[in-house]
Order: structure tokens, then C-alpha cells, then sequence
């Protein structure tokens, strides 16, 4: 029999998912869920957007209000979705290629806005569901299907885009740090305004085999190994930061009203007149 | 006796108008010239009934939101013109698939691309109809007026609210800036038509038609029933299939809903065409030009007439048949180089023979060059 948290809040019987063996975004999902059912929020109220891609089939099998919108436009629908009703709690699940890529647009005016919707980034490198081709996160020098001779691209840094872009909560953690990362999904969740999530993945099918990174357990423990959390790092020697990757929240500022906020005092102000 | 409620509109005042007397609570753009006041507009008049306005980053999350509006039960509408209806297309399409209601104003200008941003066209015809990737149903109306705009905004959420489905009001330029007098109707003096939702919450399937019913039954989101909406081929559950016998069942009911009910879709207008030897076709502002024309011709002795779709698509296929077995020869007066002329042609086939006058270069026809080309096909 499933687990309590998989009664509760999937939808057994669209499970098993689609994705790979190995694949991290399970993790990530599962972490979505612990957050929901610690904030203990009704799930009449929660309504799950999403665009194209791997992680973007996540809500499917999540029991909510869940959309499944087009490549890169989830933030634009549930921009709609939370402005004519509020009320909603807004989570999209994106990836790393719609979230910064094709909806790189929406995003940064989401974060821009305010508006309170919480954007959980699984960002695994890679676009997955079309076969491995490298993304705006790809690192500087891996492989892809369309950089076979190494990507020549600076990478974006999702969570701090949207923190410079304006949102009011960014936080990164991984697939490994499940624990953290569900802390950073629930704090994001109950943030008022834009917050985002950056959850770094693992794609062993495509990234990892075009890059010779291991099975799906060595994948994990390099996430392990690689990150370190942002109060850590500043007690740490440069040198000892070398090749490390900093994780934990980056920004939470709760004293900017949030859009649909401003905006009920508009329609307040506004209300019969002529 | 009550005060008549006048007032001297701009046709993209009157559409807002229109919208907020069909119950429009929802509006998210992007502005392009020459739809921009209908923006405006609705940013100024939206809260004041407590519904919302959003001016998001471009055309896509222009419609996007409207869709995400629209699914939390508010009556949605966006606006733009040719560029940005050309960018809106994938979220038409997505629309269509997912039956969400929604009104998108075209107040067309003249194209390509940039082309002439404050002259009026009717170039967009096709695209409104094939310009998303696939198959699918839509609707696309045509005023030739300001009080029509209104009354066909009104239409226009009434038909996307019944069906489901997006719905295109193809304005232009001259009907989207001209101001005319306009008796603003009473409260339920036109039909407004709210959407279906389900009773209760058993047994609910979001994408089934319920015995009696044109399409499902619509929940709102955040009311309880926690269902799947997606752009994939669905089954009636909402959850996407890939069997290619429920793609077919779910496209074919969606094809039939507008098919079947032409009925009830497909206006048109006549003039002068009971005892017509020549038949003139034009929709939108062309069709006023026409009015003209056929007055002219018919005071040269000429049995001209003119038949004007409002309702583009679907299109009066029946009606121009029927025209196409009276009359010898037909002529299409529109703004772009032939394409609702297209239509006519492959209803008529050859029946009648099928003339074309029209350009696309900013420049409204005159009635006196149409009643030279009239004469000239004599």
C-alpha cells in the first residue's frame, strides 16, 4: 500500500510517473507535498500550474486544481489564475528550460509583480523530454545533443534571477537535501508575494550519461558532495570553496505588499463608482 | 418612461461596453495599436464592478492569463491586433483543446508583420481560423459598426460561455476608432448567457457531456471538484490519452458543437437581395461600402445586392450556396487580397462565377470603385 503522504495528496491511480529511473524529480515532487501537508492547506484551495517538459508532468498525478498549460507559459496562466482569484493558493512546477528559457519572460515579471505564487524550479540541467539538448542552466563546457563539442553558454543562476528580478523569497536546494528543500517549498508557500525554489535535479537517462556523471546514486551524492549551504560558506576559506555550489535561501523580505493585494485595494477604492 | 441611455462611443469603447454588460470580470492584455483603448478602458471601468485588470509582459501571457482567469469561472477577454493575434495563436489552439471560454478582440490593422499599425485591414481572416497548428473550432465575428461591436462583444461571450470555446471578434481599424451614436441597451434587453457548472460534486467528469448538454459541464477551480486541465489529448476524465480512437471521439465532439449548432452561430445580414442579379459579399466596415455600391448600381438600373457574413466562421455556408445557384456573379469586397473570397469560392464552386476586389494597403474601398468593378464583370 502507498504511503500516507501518497493518499493524501496524489492521485493513485495516475501513478507510477514517467519519469526515468533514477530521475530526481520524484524527489522533488514528494518534497512539494510534505510542504502542502505540513502547512496543512486544503486542497480544494491549491491549484498546481504547470508548462511543458518532464517536471511539468508532475501535477497530473498530484490531487489539486492542475493545469497543464503550454512550453514556457505556466507563470502567464497562473498569473490569470491568481489574480482573479486570490483566494488560490498558486504553486507552478516548471523546469529549467520552460522556467528560464521560453517562459524566461514570464518569470522575471512574476517576480517583478510580486504576485503571490510560489515557483518550484526543477532544474535538472537538460532538456529532458525532448532528449538531452543543452539549457540556460547547462553548465559552461558539458556536453548536450545540440552542444556536442561543449557548451560554449554562460549558465543562469534561476534563484538569484529571480531574486534580482524581484521576487521576495528565493531559495535553492536539491534533490539530495530533501529536507531542506522541503522547509524552503513550505516558507515559500506560506511567503506572501513572489517566492521561488530552485531545486537542482538529476537526469541520469540523458545528462548524466552525455557527460559520463555516474549512475543515478553517484548523481545524488555529487549533489551531496558539491553543495553547500550559504550560512556554511561564509565561514569557509576560499580555497576550500573551489568547485562548490552554494544552496539555502537568498532572499526573504515580507515587508512588500503583494499584487493582489495592492489590487483589492483598487477595486476597495474604486468600487460603484461611475 | 425611462431615460434612454446614449452615448457617443468610439467601437473600442463600445466593445467594453459590451463585454462588462455580458458580464466580463476579467480582463489581461497587452497593448497594440489600434486595439489599445479597449485596455484602457477596462483598466478603468473593471474595478469598479470588483473585477480585474492586468496589463502582463506580452501578447502570450496576455491571452495565457485570460485561460487561467477564465478556469476560476470569471468571464475573460484580451485584446490585441494582427501581430499580436499571430503571437496568441499556440494559446488559441490550447483554448480550443482545453474548451475554456474566452473572447479575444482582433481589431485588425494592416500586415504583415508590423505593417501598417494604424490603418485598417481585414487580413486576418484566415489566421483566425487556421492559424493555430491542428485542427480545431472557433468562432470569429465581424461588426460593421460601433453599436454592432457592442452588441457582438456581447455575442461573443454568450457563444464562448455556451460552446466552450475561444471566440474572435474580427474588428478593424475604422469600426474600432469611429464614434457613432449608440443607445446603450437596458439590462436584460440581450440574452446574456452564463456558463454550465455542475450541481454537485458527484461523480464529476470534466470533460464529459452530460445527456441534454452541448459540452461539460464547467467547475470552477477552487470549488471543490480538483480536476486536470491540459493541451494533450484528454478523455473525458481530463487526464491526457494517447489512444488515437479517444483523439478522434474528443475532436469529433469538439468539431460537432460548432457544426451542429450553425443554427444558432451563424448571423448574416441582407440588403436588397430578394430580386438581386448580382451579389456583392463584404463583412466589417467593407460592408457599409457596399451599402453604398449597391444603392449606386441599383439607381444605374443594376439588381445588385449585398449579403454580409457577421459571423465569419463559421462561415454561412448554406446561405452563399443558396446565393450561388440565384445569381451568375458574386463579387467579394474586403480589405486583404482574397481570403474570405477563398471561402465563398469553395462553397459556390461553380455555380457562380466569384470576382474578387480588395487590397491591403491601408486604404478603405470606395463605393464608386466597386461599382466600377461591377461594371466591369457586366
Amino acid at each position: 500500500m502507498n504511503s500516507q503522504l501518497v493518499q493524501d495528496f496524489f492521485r493513485e491511480d495516475k501513478l507510477p510517473h514517467i519519469w526515468c529511473p533514477g530521475c530526481g524529480h520524484g524527489i522533488i515532487m514528494r518534497a512539494i507535498a510534505v510542504a502542502i501537508d505540513n502547512l496543512g492547506l486544503d486542497k480544494d484551495k491549491v491549484c498546481i500550474v504547470s508548462g511543458i517538459g518532464c517536471s511539468s508532468r508532475a501535477p497530473g498525478y498530484m490531487d489539486f486544481n492542475t493545469l497543464h498549460t503550454t512550453h514556457g507559459r505556466a507563470l502567464a496562466f497562473a498569473t490569470g489564475v491568481k489574480h482573479a482569484n486570490p483566494e488560490l493558493e498558486v504553486i507552478v512546477i516548471t523546469g529549467d528550460g520552460d522556467a528560464s528559457a521560453i517562459g524566461g519572460n514570464h518569470l522575471i515579471h512574476a517576480a517583478r509583480r510580486n504576485i503571490g505564487i510560489t515557483t518550484i524550479v526543477f532544474n535538472n540541467n537538460i532538456y529532458g523530454m525532448t532528449g538531452g539538448q543543452y539549457s540556460p542552466t547547462t553548465p559552461t563546457g558539458e556536453l548536450g545533443t545540440t552542444a556536442p563539442y561543449g557548451n560554449i553558454d554562460p549558465s543562469f543562476d534561476i534563484a538569484k534571477l529571480a531574486a534580482a528580478a524581484g521576487a521576495t523569497y528565493a531559495a535553492r536546494s536539491t534533490a539530495y537535501h530533501a529536507r531542506p528543500l522541503a522547509k524552503y517549498i513550505e516558507t515559500a508557500i506560506s511567503h506572501k508575494g513572489f517566492s521561488l525554489v530552485e531545486a537542482i535535479s538529476t537526469c541520469p537517462t540523458y545528462y548524466g550519461r552525455k557527460n559520463k556523471k555516474g549512475s543515478a546514486v553517484q548523481m545524488l551524492n555529487y549533489l551531496k558532495e558539491s553543495f553547500v549551504d550559504i550560512k556554511a560558506a561564509e565561514k569557509l576559506p576560499a580555497e576550500k570553496l573551489v568547485g562548490k555550489h552554494i544552496m539555502g535561501e537568498f532572499k526573504n523580505v515580507t515587508d512588500q505588499e503583494e499584487y493582489t493585494d495592492l489590487y483589492a485595494k483598487i477595486i476597495e477604492r474604486m468600487k460603484g463608482a461611475k | 418612461m425611462t431615460q434612454k441611455n446614449v452615448k457617443l462611443l468610439q467601437g473600442n469603447e463600445a466593445c467594453v461596453e459590451g463585454a462588462l454588460y455580458a458580464g466580463m470580470t476579467f480582463y489581461s492584455g497587452y497593448p497594440i495599436t489600434p486595439s489599445t483603448e479597449i485596455a484602457e478602458d477596462s483598466a478603468v471601468k473593471l474595478p469598479k464592478v470588483g473585477g480585474k485588470f492586468i496589463q502582463m509582459e506580452d501578447e502570450i501571457a496576455g491571452i495565457a492569463a485570460a485561460i487561467g482567469g477564465s478556469l476560476t469561472g470569471a468571464k475573460s477577454m484580451t485584446a490585441t491586433s494582427g501581430p499580436g493575434l499571430s503571437l496568441k495563436l499556440e494559446n488559441i489552439g490550447y483554448a480550443a483543446i482545453a474548451e475554456v471560454p474566452l473572447v479575444i478582440i482582433n481589431v485588425q490593422r494592416g500586415g504583415p508583420s508590423t505593417g501598417l499599425p494604424t490603418s485598417p485591414a481585414q487580413g486576418d481572416i484566415m489566421q483566425a481560423k487556421w492559424g493555430s497548428h491542428g485542427d480545431y473550432p472557433i468562432i470569429a465575428l465581424s461588426p460593421q459598426s460601433v453599436r454592432e461591436t457592442f452588441e457582438l462583444t456581447v455575442k461573443a461571450f454568450n457563444l464562448a460561455e455556451k460552446y466552450r470555446t475561444p471566440v474572435i471578434l474580427l474588428t478593424d481599424e475604422v469600426v474600432g476608432h469611429m464614434r457613432e451614436k449608440i443607445e446603450i441597451p437596458a439590462p436584460g434587453e440581450l440574452e446574456v448567457f452564463d456558463r454550465i457548472v455542475p450541481e454537485a460534486n458527484t461523480d464529476y467528469k470534466a470533460y464529459r457531456v452530460d445527456e441534454g448538454d452541448i459540452v461539460p459541464k464547467m467547475a470552477p477551480f477552487g470549488a471543490g471538484y480538483r480536476y486536470h486541465v491540459t493541451g494533450l489529448f484528454h478523455d473525458e476524465t481530463g487526464f491526457p490519452s494517447n489512444s488515437s480512437e479517444n483523439a478522434k471521439f474528443m475532436l469529433d465532439r469538439m468539431m460537432a458543437k460548432i457544426e451542429d449548432n450553425r443554427e444558432d452561430i451563424v448571423l448574416y445580414d441582407e440588403f436588397m437581395l430578394d430580386d438581386a442579379e448580382f451579389v456583392i459579399i463584404s463583412y466589417g466596415s467593407s460592408a457599409r461600402t457596399c451599402k453604398a455600391s449597391v444603392k449606386k448600381l441599383r439607381s444605374k438600373g443594376i439588381k445588385a445586392g449585398l449579403f454580409r457574413p457577421i459571423t465569419i466562421w463559421p462561415s454561412a455556408e448554406a446561405q452563399i450556396a443558396e446565393l450561388g445557384k440565384k445569381v451568375n456573379n458574386i463579387l467579394v469586397a474586403e480589405m486583404n487580397l482574397g481570403q474570405y473570397c477563398h471561402e465563398v469560392q469553395r462553397i459556390v464552386k461553380s455555380d457562380a462565377e466569384v470576382h474578387h476586389i480588395g487590397r491591403a494597403n491601408g486604404e478603405v474601398l470606395t463605393p464608386d470603385e466597386i461599382v466600377s468593378k461591377v461594371m466591369e464583370v457586366l
